[in-house]
């Protein structure tokens, strides 16, 4: 069975400028694949380049089997990249009735993928009257048209409110449980904690780490608030080992599972140590990627 | 390719602006040919300073010539604005990702935008036929002159010709959106040339420099004027001049429009879509 996305030292330079650096990419069918990176990074010309609206300067791209330009590269792929784009003259429906024409699907269609957004009730409106919420939505329900196998959504909830992200999270959720593969780049770093499987992180045009959130995220350690606290470092150093105990911010730092910190407890409490607080220390996402990226807050894209 | 020529057609018809094109150019064709002459014509009857091409002019024996006669100028750029438009749009709204992204490749795309442009034109030039039909109809009966018509081969001919013209300025209009990436440069170059280049090499290089009078035999503007000269288009309508004979007009017309469209499939194809 042919892989959803498989690129191979995907590379596209202008001029001297190496936009994307061999990037190597696999998504497995039906998971839903995070790709992050900051503004610039390279990322909107890596999906632009697997749908084949940019030519690689070298590498290879293969979408559910298919290289792009080859018959039927996009029959099975829905796509949104960078924001929407429509005929401001159209209502939403006729924008999707000429779509549905190029992807010689049926009308039925149409009224399937705008109930799927929920905009059914405004689909006789003018495109150039909708809302940046809906007008996202409608971009989703184009991606939607050909009951796609894979989709790749660049931004997806960019422009709707935290109602209308729910849902769209609650929708790409759905694609992927009906076995639909979803490659999601997205600048909000807790969406993509939420729903995907795997993640790339993409910085200067290189692929600097792929693997799934939970191994990004790295080891996860317990805190622990005690008092008196050198004594409670004492114990803790004396069960666990002194180079899985730290003192931070005057709590206890331990490398060790959640699931053992009732036994540290224990241990505690019986060497008299008075225990406020343990809870699992762990590393989000978002601090992940700015350490890998070098990046400071606020400049992710 | 059926699904393409169905999706841009539906885009055309539905856009306001290109029907206001149409109206545009039928607004210029009833004031030019037929209104003011005839005006002028009123005008002599009365004393009034008259109009040299006179009543014959404004009859329905002379449709064709007069139906044509603004195709190398005037609604030649008309049919370029519209070639414009349906291209240029795209890059404009960022609907050219929204489109390929469907799954049609950029040839099948652009091949039904050149069969919608060339439906738009057929329209358009056939419109200025239906108008000048009933406007040298009115003109015949108020007064009370002969309804002689063309004969059918005539009509068609001159529909043929003047498609012709109006889908080769069209392609250029495409062509022009395809290289500059949007709608305002490709429309203002496209004027320019249209309204002032060929109107100056036309009247005061050729008569001075003996190249570019050789130059005007191989333009597409000239070219145009000799072909809906051929056809019987007044001498004094700008662009209408018979340089050449309506032979080598008529291919030279045909070069310039599948140039223009190779051109245009060569720079779409190649190019990234950004």
């Amino acid at each position: 069975m042919s892989l959803p996305v498989e690129t191979d030292r995907l590379t596209k330079r202008y001029g001297e400028l190496v936009a994307v650096d061999e990037v190597t990419l696999t998504v497995r069918p039906g998971e839903i694949y995070g790709f992050l990176g900051p503004n610039g990074a390279g990322k909107t010309t890596t999906l632009r380049m697997l749908l084949g609206l940019v030519r690689a300067s070298s590498g290879s791209v293969r979408l559910l089997g298919s290289a792009p330009g080859s018959p039927g590269h996009l029959e099975r792929v829905g796509a949104l990249i960078e924001g929407p784009g429509f005929w401001p003259y159209l209502s939403g429906r006729d924008n999707l009735k000429v779509l549905a024409r190029y992807a010689k699907v049926g009308a039925s269609d149409v009224d399937r993928v705008l109930d799927l957004v929920d905009l059914t009730d405004r689909a006789g409106d003018r495109y150039r009257t909708y809302s940046l919420g809906m007008k996202q939505r409608l971009g989703v329900a184009a991606a939607l048209l050909k009951d796609p196998r894979l989709l790749i959504l660049d931004e997806p909830t960019n422009g709707l409110d935290p109602a209308g992200m729910a849902d769209m999270r609650a929708l790409i959720r759905k694609l992927g449980a009906d076995g639909c593969t979803v490659l999601l780049s997205s600048h909000l770093l807790s969406e993509v904690q939420q729903i995907c499987d795997r993640v790339a992180v993409i910085a200067k045009g290189r692929i600097v780490a792929e693997s799934t959130v939970a191994e990004l995220r790295g080891d996860v350690r317990v805190k622990v608030v005690a008092d008196p606290l050198p004594l409670a470092a004492e114990t803790a150093r004396a069960l666990l080992g002194a180079d899985k105990v730290a003192v931070e911010d005057g709590a206890l730092a331990l490398d060790l599972e959640p699931a053992h910190a009732g036994r540290v407890n224990r241990e505690l409490v019986t060497a008299g140590v008075n225990v406020t607080e343990i809870r699992p220390l762990e590393r989000d996402l978002e601090q992940v990627f700015f350490e890998l990226t070098g990046q400071g807050e606020g400049n992710v894209g | 390719m059926s699904g393409s020529t169905a999706a841009e057609l539906i885009k055309m018809i539905r856009r306001p602006a290109n029907w206001a094109m149409v109206g545009v150019a039928l607004m210029l064709a009833m004031t030019f040919t037929y209104l003011a002459p005839y005006a002028g014509v009123a005008g002599a009857e009365s004393g009034m300073p008259g109009n040299d091409r006179g009543l014959a002019a404004l009859l329905p024996d002379q449709l064709v010539g007069n139906s044509v006669a603004g195709l190398p100028v005037f609604v030649g750029g008309i049919a370029l604005v519209i070639g414009v438009l349906a291209v240029g749009g795209e890059y404009g709204w960022g609907t050219w990702k929204t489109l390929l992204t469907q799954g049609p490749s950029r040839l099948t795309v652009y091949a039904g935008k050149l069969a919608a442009i060339a439906v738009a034109c057929l329209v358009l030039v056939a419109s200025l036929f239906a108008t000048g039909a009933v406007a040298s109809a009115i003109i015949a009966s108020v007064e009370d002159q002969a309804l002689n018509w063309p004969s059918l081969g005539d009509l068609a001919l001159g529909l043929g010709a003047g498609w012709l013209i109006a889908v080769m300025w069209a392609a250029l209009g495409a062509l022009l959106a395809i290289a500059m990436r949007g709608v305002a440069l490709p429309l203002g170059l496209g004027m320019v040339w249209m309204l002032v280049v060929q109107n100056l090499l036309a009247s005061i290089a050729a008569p001075l420099i003996d190249w570019v009078g050789e130059l005007q035999k191989g333009l597409p503007g000239p070219n145009a004027g000799s072909l809906v000269s051929s056809l019987g288009a007044p001498g004094g309508t700008p662009g209408v001049s018979e340089l050449v004979g309506s032979g080598q007009a008529t291919l030279v017309v045909a070069g310039y429009l599948v140039a223009f469209v190779a051109v245009g499939a060569l720079i779409l194809r190649r190019r990234d879509v950004v």
